[in-house]
This record gives structure tokens, C-alpha cells and sequence, in this order.
């Protein structure tokens, strides 16, 4: 394989891997505070249109990311609403958000099929990356980058500072969280808004990182990937900084197997289509067995909180 | 010197229970202060208005003199008091110094506060590493970080509801020796705990609740732990009453040859058990914990089947391969050690948690439905005829204290009647009174012509209790024999495994 071929591979998975990476770091922080949000990919279908549409009519690409978190957090507010301050049942709850944002957004990217939009460009001037090897470095767009920084400031925020730990207290034992004085429904609220913003922002990743247009369901499943990963990631940032990458590691692969024309292309399609979600939980798993996972799920984990007085 | 903490006409109402009524008393600086009173006496109560988790209804908090108001829990911080929960509020996954931190009001940073802890368990000989997880710590480690954490804000008076309860002796002597430093010291404290021995060993002063009412403080050192008792419930400790020149009856349960194959890590599975009692007769069975008293209760209450029919048999019938449920029908009822989730199911009101094991010996199920009638009256009867402080048959098991809900538990399968009853830990965390009635409760029904077998690590409880005793050691009995018979001295060998001809030799 030439250096060409390489960096362009690299290239390509990068791309892939960040918005399933920013979802589930969204995900992530949600269930460290104890709620279970299935509804990632609703929120990000519902920031991928609002991504769109106001990518098409300013052009201006910050200003869609803006806006798809917000639209986010608003979609991510219905569930926060219903299951924290009515404590309606958080895997219905988050299974019918999901329904609701592909309805949403299929009903409002109506019109809006086969309009491009231009790509996000590279965040750097070209010039630092003239050099292929450079590429690889300073090729990316600002959400690359973006999503890497995030990896360490959840690991920072949850293993560093002391509204992580409070936020990993309730998430922990809610009841004893209360009674020491935290707000756990403030808390969770917070939690709940901060994945809503980050599968906003995943969402926009669509139609400004990697198809330049908008097409029904275009996120194809990741935000269920996306919380998938944060399970098999034992809750641990860089664990799901290398789970999304060898997601989109073997989902590349795919591709260049399918235009080579080489023996991999042989494999039936329908295997390629399942091979990043079984190569991606086999890997997870297998680190997870290593070291006891089980110690780091958040033990209230879905669980309404009710206080008893 | 003013007094540390004086209460004077304190009184709190909870919807159909007067928890404290017009209860005064002080504590002077340096005392270690005991409050006794049986499971519902509202010591508990008392001492959470103290901590500002509750407001009195009338009465006045004076501290070291002045009138004060403690809205809430920071407030009494703030004032110099600290507390150590019944039940320990602790993040499972979190590191001990993570926990301490959470519950600090002001920020320190980690550093600092990891310095301010190993000074605090310095001073006091508590031994405790920060940075472990507190999954991974005993009960007794656990305790220690809510004494840190307490200590770590310097106060002059520490409450302490029932610390002992779930600590083994050494530990309960560690924390005695940081108790006696503390009040050295000049910080009070005020100490809760059933066991009066523990008080007559630590405390100067103990102030005896009933029924809400304060009833006498004393000296603990003046009185014996049967005086005290007395005051805490208010009669004369009744002796157990057991007919004199008892005569057994016909073998009831017979184990022949009984083994359970282990199945955890710390699981120890019994092997060869044999014994017979007889109508009428209570086996004792002694034993330091963990030694297979689990599997024994498990093997013989149904939960663990045995392969060989016949090593189990009641009135000659084999119940060896049947579930539980089979054999409450056959007249083998059994009481398990845990009682919330094991016993009892917390959630479910006691009616319900009397369907659960009473169905079929009392008819509460007809063709398929339950029959609740007559599971709300049994209840009834139970909750009347031990004692039990409930709001009635539809309150949750959960909402029940320890002692109080080992009663009804209790209550539930000796009014069955059953032919053998089985009972593990029978007065666990109960009060000097309810033991007492628990104990006459099986005294009653043995009498009455059941077989019954205590499994206890009380020995003085088997001492008063048992017609015959034996000792289980790593899952193997001794041979029962009339517990006249058994010195101290042997029962101990025995616990420690030392058998028959080695013991006498
Ligand atoms: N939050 C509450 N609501 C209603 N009743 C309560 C509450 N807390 C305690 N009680 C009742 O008040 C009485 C005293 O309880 P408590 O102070 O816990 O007793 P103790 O600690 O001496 O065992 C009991 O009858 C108990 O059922
Ligand atoms: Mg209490």
C-alpha cells in the first residue's frame, strides 16, 4: 500500500469515527450521572437537519454547529423533562425520542433532498499540510479536533475535577447524594443537556463532515453504535476514543475492499455491513473481561430517582 | 462550664406515633453519653433533630449554653457536630477520599484533604488507604471513613447511632480506644447501641427512652445490664419459662448423611450432617460465622435440594429432593439470617409477605387467587401477638426497624404451627425485650410438640434456649448431646475444631 493510500485511509476513518466518538462522549457523561438516554439517535437526526438547513441558507458552517447542539439540548430537554421531573421510564422514554427525532427530521428535510451543501473545510491553512504526512495531522476539519479535545476534557472532568465527582456520585448512589445536600435532578438535567448538545453537534457531522447533503436518516444507526460503545467501553473516554476509531476503521476497510476489487472483496456484502459492530464489541469485550467492568457502571443506572421524603 | 448539649421539653410527632415526647437531658463536654431504649423508642428521631435532619415540634437545643436552631445538617456541622449514620451513606464506587469529599462543605483541594486525613487517622490509630475503593473495604473500614470524615471537622460532640451492630469485636475495640481518646479530648458523645455491655464498658451517663418518653438516666457502671433493661422496657426482664421435666417425643426431622457441593468463593458447603429432634425438643446449633450455616439453613429450609431423598425426613416421610414450598406443605417451615430480601421482600406490604410463605399451610390461595382476607388477618394476629410496631398489614416490610420486622418474620412462621421449624439468627439486632419474646415464642411452640432447631452464633442465647447442642466447624456437626452436658470451655473447642476424643484428651 503506497503512503498516498495510507494517509488517505487514515484520513477517511478519522472522519468516520467522530461523530459516533462525539455522540457517545455525550452518552457517556449522561449515564455517569445516572440516566440512560436511548434517544441519541433522534437527537441526532434532529441535529443533522438543523445542521443542514441552516448550513444551506447562511453558509455559515460554525453557525449550523451552534445550532444543531442547540437543537439538541431541546430535543434532549423533552426526555430530561419527562424522565427526571415526571420519572417516566427512561429506556421508553429514550426508545420513543429516537422515533420521534427521525420523524422530525424526515418531516422537515422534506424539500431538502439532493441540495448540496459545502463541506466544513480543513481547520489549518493547507499550507501546514502540504506534506502528506502532515496531513495527517493538520488535514482536518475543527469537529476532528473538536472531538478529540472533548475526549479529555470528559476524562478530565470526570476523573479531575470535583463537579465530575458529584456528577459521578449521583450517578453512583443518588439517594446518598440527596441526602448529603446534591441536586441530583439539577445534576442529571445538567448531564442530560451536555449529551443533547453532543449528539446535536454528532448529528451536524453528516451533512458538513462527510455527505455533503441531507438524506432521510443519514446518521444510518450510529447513535446506536454510539451507545453501544460507551457500554463496551467499561465508561472510560479513551476506550471509546479506540472503540469509534476501530469502528471506523473496519466500516473504511469495507470500501476500499469493495473498490480494490482484491480477495477481501469476496466477502458477501451483508458480512462487511455487520463487520465494524461485530469487530468493535469483540474488541470492547475482550478489553472489558480483562479488568473488572462491572465496578465501573454507574449502579443507578436507569433508575428513577425517588425520594422518599 | 456550661453543658455541651441540653435539651429541655423536645417532643416530635410523626403521623400516628408521638417519637419523642417532652425529652430532656444534657451532655457536659468530654462525656461519652449512652441513649438506650428498645427498636421504636425514638432514639434514632431524637438524634437527627440533634443533627438538624429533622425539626422538634416544640422544646429548645441549647449548645455549650446558648438557644440555637439547626435547620439542617450544614448547620450542625457548623456548630461543632458530627454524626455517624445507622446506615452508612457511602458511593461503592468511589474511592475513600472521593467520599470524604463529597461530603466536605468546603472545597479542599484533594491534596490537602488526603494530608488532613492521614493526620486525623494518625492521631487516632485509624488505619484506612485513601486511595482504595470503598467496594473493596469491610464493614468496620467502612465505618472508619464516617469517623474521618466526622473527625476531619474537629467537633466537640459526635453522634453515634448504633455503631457497633455490624462489627466484629476486635473492631468494636478499636473504636472503642478512639472513642475513650476523643472524649479525653473534651469532645461529647453521644453513643446509641442494644448491647449493654458495650455501654457499662464505655459510657458515664445513659439516658433510657420508652415509648418516646424519657424514663431514667443513670449510671451505667452502677447498673447491671439486666437493670437496664428492665428500664428500657419497662417490666421485669421475664425469664424464659420452660416446663420443668420436659419429656421428648417421636423423632420429627431426622438428617441422615446430609451434604451441600459448594458453589461460590466463599460459600462453605456442609458435609455428613446428621441429627435427629424430636417433638418437642430445641437443637441449638453453634458455630463461629461462615463455618456453613448457610448452606445448613439452605439445605434444609429446600432452597439447595439434596440428591439422596432420604437424607432429609419428617415423620418418616422423605423430603430430601423437594423444593420449599413442598416441604412447608410437609410442615418444615424456616427463617433465613437475612432478613430484608431473603426473609422479607422490603417492597411488599406485610400482608403480601405473609402470602409468600403462609399460602398453602393456612389456605390463603384459592384456585389460583389469593385469598388476601385472610392473608391481612393472619398479619393481624401476628403483628398483635409479638409486638410488632407496624402501621398495620399494609405497611411495607421495608418500613419496618430491624428488630421489628425480625418479629414479624418470626411471628409469621411460628404461628403457622409448622412440625419443624428451622430459624437462623433469630434475635439479631433485637432489643433485650423482643428477644425475650421471641425467645418464649420458641420455648411455647416446642412445648407445644414441634421440632425445632436454633442456629445461632449467640452463645448464651443456645445456653438458655437449646434442649440439645451442637457445634458445626468448617460444614461438619458434632455429635448432639443435652446441653447440660457441654462446658463453655468444650463448645469453644469445638468451634475452633477441635472434636470429640481431642477435646477430652
Ligand atoms: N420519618 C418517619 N415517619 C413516620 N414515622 C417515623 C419516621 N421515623 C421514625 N418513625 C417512627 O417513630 C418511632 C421512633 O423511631 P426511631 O427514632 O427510629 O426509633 P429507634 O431509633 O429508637 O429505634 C417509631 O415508631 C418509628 O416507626
Ligand atoms: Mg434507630
Amino acid at each position: 500500500m503506497s503512503l498516498e493510500l495510507t494517509i488517505a485511509i487514515i484520513v477517511t476513518v478519522v472522519g468516520a469515527s467522530t461523530p459516533i466518538l462525539i455522540a457517545a462522549l455525550g452518552e457517556l457523561v449522561v449515564e455517569k450521572s445516572g440516566v440512560l438516554n436511548l434517544g441519541v439517535e433522534g437527537m441526532m437526526l434532529v441535529g443533522a437537519i438543523t445542521g443542514f438547513v441552516v448550513a444551506f441558507t447562511t453558509g455559515n458552517h460554525y453557525l449550523a454547529i451552534l445550532l444543531a447542539a442547540a437543537a439538541g439540548v431541546a430535543t434532549s430537554m423533552i426526555f430530561g423533562f419527562l424522565t427526571l421531573s415526571l420519572s417516566a421510564n427512561q429506556t421508553a422514554t429514550g426508545l420513543a425520542l429516537t422515533i420521534f427525532g427521525t420523524g422530525f427530521s424526515a418531516l422537515a428535510g422534506q424539500g431538502y433532498s439532493a441540495r448540496p451543501v459545502t463541506l466544513l473545510g480543513p481547520l489549518f491553512p493547507a499550507e501546514l499540510a502540504t506534506h502528506p504526512i502532515w496531513r495527517v495531522l493538520f488535514g482536518y476539519s475543527a469537529l476532528v479536533y473538536f472531538s478529540l479535545a472533548m475526549v479529555f476534557a470528559v476524562w478530565w472532568f470526570l476523573k479531575k475535577s470535583r463537579a465530575g465527582l458529584i456528577l459521578r456520585a449521583v450517578g453512583e448512589n443518588d439517594l446518598s447524594a440527596h441526602s448529603i445536600g446534591y441536586s441530583v435532578i439539577g445534576v442529571r438535567y445538567a448531564a442530560v443537556a451536555f449529551g443533547g448538545a453532543m449528539a446535536g453537534i454528532a448529528g451536524a457531522c453528516f451533512p458538513l463532515l462527510l455527505t455533503p447533503q441531507w438524506a432521510e436518516r443519514m446518521t444510518a444507526g450510529r447513535g446506536w453504535i454510539a451507545v453501544a460503545l460507551v457500554v463496551f467501553a467499561s465508561w472510560k473516554p479513551f476506550r471509546l476514543l479506540a472503540g469509534a476509531y476501530l469502528f471506523g476503521l473496519v466500516m473504511t476497510m469495507e470500501l476500499y475492499a469493495k473498490a480494490s476489487g482484491g480477495p477481501l472483496s469476496a466477502i458477501p456484502a451483508e458480512l462487511w455491513s455487520a463487520m465494524p459492530y461485530l469487530a468493535t464489541v469483540v474488541v470492547l469485550v475482550l478489553i472489558s473481561i480483562r479488568r473488572d467492568a462491572s465496578t465501573n457502571a454507574p449502579a443507578c443506572l436507569g433508575r428513577p430517582f425517588l425520594p422518599s421524603n | 462550664m456550661p453543658n455541651r448539649l441540653e435539651l429541655s421539653g423536645i417532643t416530635k410527632q410523626f403521623p400516628g406515633v408521638l417519637a419523642n415526647d417532652n425529652v430532656s437531658f444534657a451532655v457536659k463536654p468530654g462525656e461519652i453519653h449512652a441513649l438506650l431504649g428498645e427498636n421504636g423508642a425514638g432514639k434514632s428521631t431524637l438524634v437527627k433533630m440533634i443533627y438538624g435532619i429533622m425539626q422538634p415540634d416544640s422544646g429548645e437545643i441549647r449548645w455549650n449554653g446558648e438557644p440555637v436552631v439547626v435547620p439542617n445538617p450544614k448547620a450542625a456541622r457548623r456548630l461543632g457536630i458530627g454524626m455517624v449514620f445507622q446506615h452508612f451513606s457511602l458511593f461503592e464506587a468511589l474511592t475513600v477520599l472521593e467520599n470524604i469529599a463529597l461530603g466536605m462543605d468546603a472545597k479542599i483541594p484533594s491534596r490537602e484533604l488526603e494530608a488532613r486525613i492521614r493526620e486525623v487517622m494518625q492521631t487516632y490509630g485509624l488505619a484506612l488507604d485513601p486511595h482504595r475503593t470503598v467496594a473493596t473495604l469491610s464493614v468496620g473500614e467502612r465505618q472508619r471513613i464516617e469517623i474521618v470524615r466526622a473527625l476531619l471537622l474537629n467537633p466537640q460532640l459526635l453522634i453515634m447511632d448504633e455503631p457497633t451492630s455490624v462489627l466484629t469485636p476486635q473492631e468494636v475495640e478499636q473504636l472503642f480506644t478512639v472513642l475513650r481518646q476523643l472524649a479525653s479530648e473534651g469532645c461529647s458523645i453521644l453513643y446509641i447501641s442494644h448491647k449493654l455491655h458495650e455501654i457499662k464498658a464505655l459510657c458515664d451517663t445513659a439516658t433510657i427512652l420508652r415509648g418516646g418518653k424519657l424514663v431514667d438516666t443513670c449510671d451505667p457502671k452502677e447498673e447491671t445490664s439486666r437493670s437496664m433493661a428492665e428500664k428500657m422496657i419497662g417490666t421485669g426482664l421475664k425469664d424464659i419459662v420452660k416446663p420443668a421435666g420436659r419429656s421428648f417425643g417421636e423423632p420429627k426431622l431426622v438428617v441422615n448423611r446430609l451434604l451441600t457441593h459448594r458453589t461460590g468463593h466463599f460459600d462453605v458447603p456442609v458435609t455428613d450432617v446428621s441429627f435427629t429432634v424430636r417433638a418437642g425438643e430445641i437443637l441449638g446449633i453453634a458455630g463461629v460465622a461462615g463455618n456453613g450455616q448457610n448452606a445448613l439453613l439452605d439445605a434444609l429450609s429446600g432452597e439447595i435440594r439434596s440428591e439422596d431423598r432420604e437424607a432429609i425426613t419428617i415423620d418418616g416421610k422423605a423430603i430430601g429432593h423437594m423444593d420449599t414450598t413442598e416441604r412447608r406443605r410437609h410442615g418444615l417451615c424456616a427463617v433465613p439470617e437475612e432478613r430484608n430480601g431473603h426473609a422479607a421482600v422490603a417492597d411488599f406490604s406485610l400482608s403480601d409477605n405473609s402470602v409468600l410463605t403462609a399460602r398453602d399451610r393456612l389456605g390463603m390461595v384459592v384456585m389460583g387467587l389469593i385469598n388476601s382476607g385472610a392473608a391481612r388477618t393472619y398479619t393481624g394476629k401476628v403483628i398483635a401477638d409479638f409486638a410488632v410496631k407496624a402501621l398495620g398489614p399494609a405497611a411495607t416490610a421495608g418500613s419496618l426497624s430491624g428488630g421489628n420486622l425480625q418479629k414479624y418474620i418470626m411471628g409469621r412462621e411460628i404461628l403457622q404451627k409448622p412440625t419443624v421449624l428451622v430459624v437462623s439468627q433469630p434475635t439479631w439486632g433485637v432489643d433485650a425485650g423482643a428477644a425475650a419474646a421471641i425467645h418464649q415464642a420458641l420455648v411455647d411452640l416446642a412445648a407445644a410438640g414441634s421440632a425445632i432447631v436454633v442456629i445461632s452464633q449467640d452463645l448464651d442465647e443456645l445456653r438458655t434456649l437449646s434442649d440439645t447442642l451442637a457445634v458445626i466447624n468448617m460444614g461438619r456437626l458434632s455429635e448432639s448431646r443435652p446441653v447440660a452436658e457441654f462446658s463453655v470451655d468444650e463448645i469453644g473447642l469445638l468451634m475452633g475444631g477441635v472434636h470429640g476424643a481431642e477435646a477430652a484428651a
